[in-house]
């Protein structure tokens, strides 16, 4: 295999023209310009003089900025911790499906991604509202049930809807949602690849089901549950749509401020640092993961 | 009767602004390429000409009356923000030839030299503007500018939810009554703006230690209040979710004609006028196209088809006494004139003071 392509060097260097060049013009040249805004300065209304400044780092650090980020992380880990606790059993029955049920329940767990996420959440806005279709099916189950107690004479009196929408409670509904997927798709990966005479053993050799869970399969599940919290966590943290449709007053995220600076505040300096301040963060972040897990692996 | 759970409807903004950001990148691809040249006018411009607008801001026929009275044919593209409209012609004219800035952007527009001035010859109509609207001042002598429309800020409310009617912005930004069902606009400038405007001050030249003092009285107020919305307070009051919130005459005047039980009143204390108005940007490849138009739309009976539609107050005279009563004395779109004697235009005071109040909103959203 090595030596395959390894000969065929034209061939692989044609090949792979279309992708880096894609990757250049769209994504590194781009970022390239957006890092470089980071350390500029409005001049005008439609220029930035690019000068090395870190005054917009200085003024991303405030408290103020600090306490926002640090509330999505916030909301992206109770995101995530939902994200496992409720994708680890789908992936697991998923696993244990017949071949032909299984391509059907990964045809499910794929299908949102049919739907732009626009008008995903505009849907779920409309399950949620106070004369949404939750409260209106509560409504309708209330009201048969006051109607029943009034022939004995004690009705239960109005229904009060339940406030579902515009608050952090639709804001990490709305995000695990979207982001189940992410982390059922991972999770699912690394469980099929399990062999189940490791279960089987474990099984017979006494341990019950609980014990085998969690010292057989959570364990071999390791890499899908890292990759699953990653791919889950990091888009959390940047959640834009989301809180600003579903959210409150108090769900502001760092990206709702952070489109402010290329809209409304028009600066796009500060906008850009704290894009960076953010990625900076999340880089340091996996690069401490991985070092402890190396660490971890060297130990064992 | 209260319409039961749907959709969410799409309204001048609210969907656009969602979609706008995906969609910036490919609107404009071929807008204005080297291909394929039209048939040329008698002004020896091309017969087109293309026009940059918000959704649902034109009657019905105008563009094709355009067409008939005068052989071009326009090609309109829709923004949700002025925020996009200015990004999109900040660095550099994709090919528009006319753009419907708001006042403040106006301003903006002119002070980033990005606007063609008009040949007043070119518009004759212009004789059929509202005395107020001749010489406003983001624009003196209207040397960039025609207006379009015109709105004021106020509070749209559920008659059957108020106790008297709630004229004054305490109702909203100082007053526990109506908790948990309040809409305050997410806007920056306008929630400042108005909060100085409450507290007996200018919507202009706000000082810092007012600044300060709006933004304590938004953070005590907002346990109470349900949402900071983005325009669309007009179909959060229409499905029941708040009952009083601060939004513009022109949109609660629409959701008037679907539940009787709303209605809108700007407050006494006084408000924000805005003006949406036609301008040619540099760089328009066809500006005498763009004259006629503009001229065409300041026409009586262009204008009355326009607002016959959108329901906007209008700044034409001709157009206005052309209109039916229903619109001519409606109160939701025009406030009695002791009312609008208290409102004022805002101003664009610079980057600094964008930046400020910027930072200030969230304080207030992380508070």
């Amino acid at each position: 295999m090595d030596e395959s392509w390894t000969k065929a060097k034209a061939v692989f260097a044609i090949l792979a023209i279309p992708p880096v060049f894609w990757l250049l013009a769209f994504f590194l040249i781009p970022l390239g310009v957006i890092w470089g805004y980071s350390f500029g300065e409005n001049k005008s209304l439609t220029e930035i003089a690019v000068n090395g400044t870190f005054s917009n780092y200085v003024h991303a650090i405030k408290p103020l900025y600090l306490g926002i980020i640090l509330k999505s992380f916030w909301f992206a880990a109770v995101t995530t911790v939902l994200c496992l606790i409720v994708g680890f059993p789908v992936a697991i029955a998923i696993t244990f499906a017949t071949e032909k049920s299984k391509a059907w329940l990964l045809l499910l767990i794929m299908l949102p991604f049919w739907t732009n996420l626009l008008i995903r959440t505009y849907a779920l806005m409309a399950v949620l509202r106070t004369e949404g279709y939750i409260n209106f099916t509560l409504a309708f189950f209330w009201n048969g049930l006051s109607g029943l107690t009034g022939l004995l004479g004690h009705p239960l009196g109005a229904f009060q809807p339940l406030e579902l929408l515009h608050n952090n409670f639709a804001v990490v509904f709305g995000l695990v949602y979207v982001q189940l997927p992410f982390m059922v798709l991972p999770l699912y990966a690394a469980l099929d690849r399990l062999d189940r005479s490791l279960l089987e053993a474990s099984l017979d050799l006494g341990a019950g089901h609980l014990t085998t869970f969690r010292r057989v399969v959570v364990p071999l599940a390791t890499p899908g549950i890292v990759s699953g919290v990653l791919v889950t966590l990091i888009p959390s943290i940047g959640a834009y749509l989301t809180p600003d449709l579903l959210g409150g007053p108090s769900s502001q995220m760092i990206a709702n401020v952070i489109e402010r600076q290329f809209k409304t505040a028009n600066d796009w300096p500060f906008g850009a640092a704290l894009s960076f301040l953010l990625m900076y963060m999340t880089f340091l972040a996996i690069a401490v993961q991985a070092i402890v897990s190396r660490n971890r692996r060297a130990r064992d | 009767m209260r319409p039961v759970p749907g959709p969410v409807r799409s309204s001048r903004r609210s969907l656009l602004a969602g979609l706008g950001a995906a969609a910036a990148g490919l609107s404009f691809a071929g807008l204005d390429g080297c291909a394929s040249r039209g048939p040329i006018g008698a002004n020896g411009e091309e017969r087109k000409l293309n026009l940059y607008n918000w959704d649902t801001y034109t009657g019905k026929t105008t563009l094709s009356d355009f067409k008939a009275a005068t052989g071009i044919s326009v090609r309109m593209s829709l923004f949700a923000t002025n925020d996009e409209l200015f990004a999109k012609l900040k660095a550099g004219n994709p090919g528009f030839d006319v753009i419907v800035p708001s006042n403040e952007y106006v301003t903006r527009f002119r002070i980033a030299e990005l606007l063609m001035p008009l040949d007043h010859a070119k518009i004759p109509n212009r004789v059929n503007l509202l005395p107020g609207f001749v010489n406003p001042p983001f624009d003196p002598g209207r040397r960039y500018s025609m207006p379009y429309t015109w709105l004021v800020l106020g509070i749209g409310y559920r008659k059957s939810k108020m106790d008297g009617v709630p004229d004054s912005w305490k109702w909203v930004m100082d007053s526990p009554r109506y908790s948990g069902r309040i809409g305050v606009f997410s806007e920056a400038d306008d929630m400042i703006e108005l909060g100085a405007k409450y507290l007996g001050h200018s919507v202009r030249d706000i000082p810092a230690a007012l600044i300060d003092r709006v933004a304590e009285m938004y953070i005590r107020q907002k346990p109470h209040i349900k949402i900071f919305h983005h325009d669309e307070g007009q179909d959060l009051l229409l499905s029941g979710d708040i009952d009083i919130v601060m939004e513009y005459n022109g949109d609660i005047a629409q959701v008037m004609l679907e539940d009787p039980d709303l209605d809108f009143v700007v407050p006494r204390e006084g408000s924000i006028l805005n003006s949406d108005c036609l301008c040619i940007p540099k760089g328009a490849p066809r500006p005498d196209n763009a004259h006629q138009f503009i001229n065409f739309i300041l026409d009586g009976h262009n204008g009355a088809e326009i607002y016959q539609t959108i329901k906007y107050p209008t700044a034409n005279a001709a157009a206005l006494a052309l209109m039916p009563p229903d619109y001519r004395d409606n109160p939701v779109i025009f406030p009695p004139p002791e009312v609008m004697a208290r409102c004022e235009y805002a101003d664009f005071e610079g980057l600094d003071r964008a930046h400020l109040f910027d930072e200030t909103v969230t304080r207030i959203f992380a508070a």
